[in-house]
């Protein structure tokens, strides 16, 4: 850390706030507070819920902890309460001392982490306090024992408080807490983990009515909607902590890489920049390259073994990657040792890293905050400018890096708004309340609606999914001697027998994972493709792959994995037999995109740049080069219009759209599209979609068909698709199911896990598929299916996104009928063939496996 | 192609698209592992699976049957999911069933979910039933001549980074076997050692069901 102090004069009156201990240890570290640190002791005493919005390195954590510290650092007595000895464990018993403050972490590895970093102030000032972690890795003995004596500060994660909160002593073990601190809240907050979180902070609120909260968050959008996630809403009204913003972090300095190469037009590897890249990295200490899929981070890492003549040590780091090889990697990191580090967004989140001094980040930036969240694990000293390098992979991941460094440089942030809180979850924490003291319909619905996320919840919505955990939720009233948890004559609920109890305890969580394959390196067969030698047994893991990816794989393609070119063997139960293959390339490309899409603000950005032509000048010239012959050729797409150019190539017809809305949207976009062209009688064959663009071909001429009116863009474009036409596509949509298969399990519909057979994660019970096909059919309004429309509109499918697009468009539709393909189509017919299509596969696929037969046949 | 011709020891079989197999001259449906009350089977141990599965099961049964009007229908075992499951059925799925049942022979071979029928339930209960060449049980054997079930085929394709899996009928020619009926059943791949013992080599064919029509493909071919 630094010892050089950006807030040398500290008002007096918060820095009394500081007892005498705590300065003379700040001052025997050459240190003082930070305002911001001082600023949270305030609010505490004050007796104030804060959200704290920090940069990386601003000593965000202590700051959490500091009210914690200092309470706890006076004795006992002069706290009010009496010693903390309590032998009693039975409900309703209100034991004094106890546990003060509890610490929530969305990674466990951060956790054990804190819980090191809080021993030395509370070790060096001699302090009384008691600190554990709890995680799922925490023996049982242990976990028992902090229920009966809980410590000081205990540090655990969303599910584990879940866990702690459906026992039968969550009062006893809760009734003492004064507060709790959540930590990287901005990224808790975007996904159902949040939700699952905010239903237990209501559940705390009730227990521990004099409970506050600290929320240590990185800059967002909206800190006024983050900061009711800290506060019991009440009657209708929002309710928002008090927000604490540190200042004083040096701006950073961002660059675009300013290639001396040819820029391709398309493709995500960025391979053209690969000399540049390693330079960086032989001119800096430490180096982090974030990439944004898994395989890209496998394709660089691999370019840099075979350019890496200087011997550099540098390493590769994902989630997929064995959880063991990835600590060697954080722990030659932390020690130093590495000059870079290849990874995606498995380290956006995390412990201190210490000394990196260059952020490079590969590719689309997607979106300002992320970029900027990224950017900041460069430096982990607030005073010190943090540095970063845009490596853009092709012509339009130029104009995304540009708009981003603007963002950057204006302080703009793009996170998501507050999630509306998902029913599957809420499912979910009903069974888990029910393990615990039995509860009121009312009073729980009263509680429920004091977390943010759920303020606007129903009543009809609430007694659906209560309906739902007791008996299924179903019209047909056949299962009410199998419910799972029944009312008592009070009206109270309570679970039905021990045995579900269990079940919930295995299941709770909202993390669904990817069904994944163990990846294992054995011999090649050998003897050339067709030989049915046996496989060598044997041989190194090299991680884990999702199940949906090796299931569109035959035998002898190849694919990168683990740093190198694989050749897909067999799959052996639950392991993937793999080779090692000479090619040069992998034959099935893996990019999946990436977890996130273009984020809507960036993408508006984009379209401004492009319709302001003095914004060019800031482009690299091939680009300008590129805008402005497609200025001559066809036009460039104004910022609220859409551009639709049609053009013949090859024998068919094509029609390429620039929507600007990112894949998930446009992939949507395509599917109910080739519907409606289908129905035009426009013979659609295909469609690819990257972040910007659509590309759907055909047989049917459709720039003859729009000239002679058999054809019209604004009604093919208008938004009434997202009726009928979503409606018959979600009924076989392979993204809908798998959208309905996550909430079928952390709606505990289907249990993950079973008492006393730990089945491998990919054995799931029962095939949600067909749970999906039956209920569809059969209740098509049951909750589990609104939960699931809910997330598919969020999710995979951006419904949202795409019915704004729609509606932003009407009458905007430019035309250019084209005699061929124009140079801002250029990159997405690139991908044509060299992505998989991401289509729903049907009788085509089918009767393409048929056909083969016959020619094999004929000979 | 909503059907497929299936041939079994030289007798010409239509595969149905629903997953039925009908023997024309003899106007003789069979439908295999409808698994019936299987959802509720599930809920008996607290998974509360959606309770539609047997309605949604006989009313494919019903529309089949209205389709080709057999004289007789045979299930071919694992009718019900458990053996209890029969109690089970409501009041409506019983009339569906006994309005199916209605003019026209019914037979239910025993399965290893059902050994043991009660005779209320209309029809014939048997362990195999032999008509000319063809020998119908649930448990395949490998005889040649020989219709069965209860191993629910289903076959995965895969090209160029795209895949899909469906039921299939797995057939040389002198054997099948039938893919489950019943809304709630999974599969087991045609790549499975089970079907190497029966059919002897992987030299067989899986005539897969796919939305509109059949599709006949190698199972060496498939997943």
């Amino acid at each position: 850390m630094s010892t050089l102090d950006l807030f040398s004069v500290t008002p007096s009156e918060t820095a009394d706030l500081l007892p005498r201990q705590f300065r003379d240890w700040f001052a025997a570290r050459g240190w003082s507070p930070r305002e911001h640190q001082l600023a949270l002791l305030a609010k505490a005493s004050e007796d104030r819920s804060a959200l704290l919005i920090a940069p990386t390195g601003a000593g965000k954590t202590l700051a959490g902890f500091l009210p914690t510290l200092v309470e706890l650092s006076h004795p006992a007595a002069q706290r009010g309460e009496g010693t903390k000895s309590l032998i009693s464990t039975g409900r309703n018993v209100k034991r004094t001392g106890g546990l003060h403050t509890l610490y929530i972490s969305p990674l466990k590895a951060l956790a054990v982490d804190i819980a090191r970093n809080l021993e030395t102030p509370i070790a060096e000032m001699g302090l009384p306090i008691k600190v554990e972690t709890r995680t799922g890795d925490t023996p049982v003995s242990r976990r028992q024992r902090q229920r009966r004596y809980p410590p000081d500060i205990l540090l655990t994660t969303p599910e584990q408080l879940a866990l702690l909160l459906s026992s039968d002593d969550a009062p006893f073990l809760f009734s003492s807490l004064k507060r709790i601190v959540l930590d990287e809240l901005h990224a808790l907050v975007t996904s159902k983990r949040g939700d699952l979180l905010s239903l237990g902070l209501a559940r705390l609120w009730r227990l521990a009515p004099e409970m506050r909260a600290i929320g240590l968050s990185a800059t967002v959008a909206e800190p006024e909607s983050l900061a009711r996630f800290l506060m019991p809403q009440r009657d209708g009204k929002e309710v928002s902590a008090d927000i604490v913003v540190a200042g004083g972090a040096a701006a950073p300095i961002v660059e675009m890489l300013d290639t001396q190469e040819r820029l391709p037009w398309a493709g995500h590897t960025a391979r053209h920049a690969l000399g540049e890249m390693y330079e960086l990295i032989k001119r800096n200490k430490t180096t982090l390259i974030f990439v944004n899929t898994r395989s890209q981070a496998e394709m660089l890492f691999q370019d840099f073994w075979r350019m890496n003549d200087d011997g550099l040590a540098i390493a590769l780091h994902h989630g997929s990657l064995d959880v063991a090889q990835r600590r060697k990697v954080e722990d030659a990191m932390a020690a130093g040792k590495l000059r870079g580090v290849v990874c995606t967004s498995s380290l956006d989140l995390g412990i201190d890293w210490g000394d990196i001094d260059l952020v490079v980040n590969v590719g689309a930036p997607k979106g300002a905050s992320r970029l900027m969240q990224r950017i900041g694990r460069a430096n982990h000293r607030l005073d010190e400018p943090s540095r970063a390098v845009l490596i853009p992979a092709n012509r339009f991941e130029v104009l995304e890096c540009r708009v981003a460094i603007d963002a950057i440089a204006e302080n703009a942030q793009d996170t998501p708004p507050l999630r509306t809180g998902a029913l599957d979850v809420l499912a979910q924490h009903v069974l888990g309340c029910a393990c615990g003291e039995p509860f009121l319909s009312d009073e729980l619905y009263a509680e429920v609606l004091t977390s943010a996320p759920y303020a606007s919840l129903t009543r009809s919505d609430f007694d659906d999914v209560v309906d739902f955990v007791a008996t299924g939720g179903y019209a047909l009233k056949t299962y009410e001697r199998f419910a799972r948890i029944k009312q008592d004559k009070q009206g109270r609920w309570r679970v039905a027998n021990p045995k579900v109890r269990q079940s919930y305890r295995l299941n709770v969580g909202t993390i669904v994972e990817e069904a994944m394959l163990k990846v294992k390196l054995v011999r090649g067969r050998g003897g050339g493709a067709g030989s049915t030698g046996m496989i060598g047994r044997g041989g190194r893991m090299l991680g884990e792959i999702e199940e949906y990816f090796i299931e569109g794989l035959v035998a002898g393609d190849t694919f990168v994995f683990g740093g190198e070119i694989v050749r897909y063997e067999a799959l052996v139960e639950d392991q993937v037999y793999v080779s090692r293959a000479n090619d040069k390339d992998a034959k099935v490309p893996s990019y999946m995109g990436g977890k996130f899409p273009l984020s809507t603000y960036l993408a508006e950005r984009v379209r401004k740049l492009l319709d302001d032509r003095r914004q060019w000048n800031a482009l690299p010239e091939q680009v300008r080069d590129w805008l402005s012959l497609q200025r001559h050729f066809s036009s460039v797409p104004g910022v609220r219009e859409l551009l639709i150019e049609t053009f013949p190539r090859g024998g068919k017809h094509y029609m390429v759209c620039y929507p600007f809305e990112g894949r998930l949207a446009h992939q949507t976009l395509g599917m109910l599209l080739t519907r409606r062209l289908e129905r035009a009688r426009a013979r659609p064959l295909g469609f690819v979609a990257n972040e910007y663009a659509l590309a759907i071909w055909g047989l049917g001429d459709v720039s003859f068909m729009v000239r002679h009116g058999k054809l019209d863009f604004a009604a093919l474009f208008a938004p009434d698709m997202l009726g009928d036409d979503l409606e018959a596509w979600l009924a076989e949509s392979a993204l809908m199911k798998r959208t309905f298969r996550s909430c079928a399990l952390i709606s505990g519909l289907i249990p993950r896990r079973f008492t006393g057979e730990e089945k491998s994660r990919r054995q799931v019970l029962f095939s949600t598929d067909l749970v999906y096909d039956v209920l569809r059919k059969h209740q098509a309004d049951h909750v589990l299916l609104r939960a699931a429309r809910a997330d598919a509109a969020a999710g995979l499918l951006d419904l949202k996104r795409l019915g704004d697009m729609l509606s932003r468009i009407q009458g905007r539709i430019t035309h250019r009928e084209l005699e061929h393909v124009s140079p801002l189509a250029v990159p997405v017919m690139l991908e044509i063939g060299r992505e998989s299509v991401y289509g729903e596969a049907g009788d085509e696929l089918l009767a393409e496996a048929a056909d083969e037969l016959v020619k094999e046949a004929m000979g | 192609m909503r059907a497929a011709k299936v041939m079994v020891a030289d007798v010409r079989f239509v595969a149905d698209i629903s997953g039925a197999l009908f023997w024309q001259e003899q106007r003789l449906l069979v439908v295999s592992d409808l698994h019936l009350e299987k959802g509720s089977s599930f809920a008996k141990r607290g998974v509360l699976l959606p309770p539609y599965d047997t309605v949604a099961t006989l009313s494919r049964l019903a529309a089949v049957i209205a389709r080709h009007d057999p004289r007789m229908v045979i299930a071919l075992g694992d009718s019900f999911h458990d053996r209890e499951a029969h109690e089970r059925l409501s009041e409506s799925d019983r009339d569906a069933l006994s309005a199916m049942q209605a003019r026209r022979d019914w037979i239910w071979i025993s399965g290893n979910h059902d050994p043991a029928l009660p005779s209320d339930l209309g029809g014939t209960v048997a362990n195999e039933v032999a008509i000319g060449p063809i020998a119908f049980r649930h448990e395949p054997t490998g005889a040649a001549g020989e219709i069965a079930g209860h191993l629910h085929p289903k076959a995965r394709v895969a090209t160029r980074g795209r895949s899909m899996e469906r039921r299939c009928f797995a057939s040389d020619g002198e054997r099948a076997v039938m893919p489950a009926f019943g809304a709630f059943t999974g599969g087991l791949s045609i790549r499975d050692p089970a079907f190497a013992k029966i059919f002897g080599t992987p030299g067989f064919m899986a005539h897969v069901l796919g939305d509109n029509r059949l599709h006949a493909i190698a199972a060496s071919r498939c997943y």
